[in-house]
């Protein structure tokens, strides 16, 4: 005779992903950084903002990056040269990346750095505005990027992403009076889904409104290790005893 | 290609749940409830079960998905209602911002129907 069980498991289907995120950011948070991850479709310029914020704020504050777009080595190269670590993930054909792949990087990490010395790690995700918004790496807040070239209803038509977002930058402003584009359109877009989204049309080339990013980022890292420090009395010891066989493969 | 992906993320779960199970059972349907204001598409994924499940301990299960409808409720108008994907988010009576999603972003195994390994003899 053929039974059948039922088992009810109610398990959100990405659950071995956010255990993954939520162990690195334990990670981040006993080393004491805090992690942004940087998310739009492809050629949006990420990588040119992290150039510019580098320049910036490698100054500063001790930044990390952890370059994940890429089938090559020439994002990670071109970041290089601002004397910061730069961890290249090799992502293969995945379109994001997930908490694994950057448990694997931050190894990586902690194998040629302190990782105490650090206070902020970049994360450049893989160009695509659906999957990264659904997998979470252990990052503290989430940055997308939309320029001006992809249109106002881009928010619309991919709002999950929209929708996650605590810090929005609408790139390269200064090709806005060449490509017919509605600005305040793409404000009140987003604002429909995520009214408390933090909202910066920038130029990473005219450097315009990168000052008002760079800010945030500040007052990102500060109140991120502000609210670290007041969980002092930090007294217990890091129980996780594990080898991290699966993480260290991908290595 | 993201299904791929999610596909991958769904059977590292059941494939934990599985490796919990003393018996090792034969799993013969996974339940889904997908949400509709989700990165997963129920038809690619479907695709993306079947090819990816061969010669794994998933292999013949059947993948059942269930949908829900992206409804959300507005706090000024006190009531629910249902955007439309791709075009409107905000409540179409007073136009303030969706916030409050009831329904829509569920990706959840929700059950496995499994029998026993059938007795070697």
């Amino acid at each position: 005779m053929h039974q059948t069980f039922d088992a009810a498991l109610g398990i959100n289907l990405l659950h071995a992903n956010q255990a993954g995120a939520n162990h690195n950011r334990e990670h981040f948070d006993e080393w004491g950084i805090t992690c942004l991850n940087i998310m739009s479709s492809p050629g949006a310029g990420k990588t040119a903002l992290l150039e510019k914020t580098l320049a910036t704020l490698s100054d500063e504050l001790k930044i990390a990056v952890i370059e994940g777009d890429m089938t090559t080595e020439l994002d990670a190269d071109r970041l290089r040269q601002y004397n910061v670590p730069v961890i290249a993930i090799n992502t293969g054909r995945s379109c994001h990346l997930d908490s694994k792949m950057v448990a694997g990087g931050l190894h990586q990490f902690v194998h040629n750095y302190n990782p105490e010395e650090f206070d902020l790690v970049l994360v450049e995700n893989v160009g695509n505005l659906v999957c990264p918004a659904e997998f979470e790496v252990g990052e503290h807040g989430k940055v997308a990027l939309l320029s001006v070239t992809e249109g106002e209803d881009k928010p619309l038509k991919y709002p999950v992403m929209f929708q996650e977002a605590d810090c929005l930058l609408i790139t390269k402003l200064d090709l806005a009076p060449y490509v017919d584009v509605n600005i305040d359109q793409i404000i009140a877009n987003v604002r429909q889904m995520n009214p408390t989204v933090t909202i910066i049309p920038v130029s990473a080339k005219t450097g315009e409104g990168l000052d008002q990013w760079f800010d945030w980022v500040r007052q990102c890292q500060r109140s991120q290790s502000q609210s670290l420090s007041l969980q002092l009395p930090h007294t217990h010891t890091h129980t996780h005893t594990h080898t991290h066989p699966a993480i260290l493969e991908q290595v | 290609m993201h299904e791929t992906d999610m596909t991958r993320a769904l059977l590292n779960t059941i494939s934990d749940w599985w490796d919990a199970q003393p018996d090792r059972p034969v799993i013969e349907k996974v339940h889904l409830i997908v949400g509709q204001f989700t990165c997963v598409e129920p038809v690619s994924l479907q695709f993306a079960f079947e090819v990816q499940t061969r010669d794994t301990f998933l292999q013949g299960a059947e993948l059942v998905i269930q949908e829900t409808p992206l409804i959300a409720y507005c706090h000024a108008c006190q009531q629910e209602y249902r955007p439309e994907y791709g075009l409107q988010y905000a409540c179409p009576t007073c136009h303030a911002p969706m916030e409050d999603i009831r329904s829509g972003r569920e990706l959840k195994i929700d059950r496995i129907e499994y029998s026993p390994q059938p007795a070697t003899r």
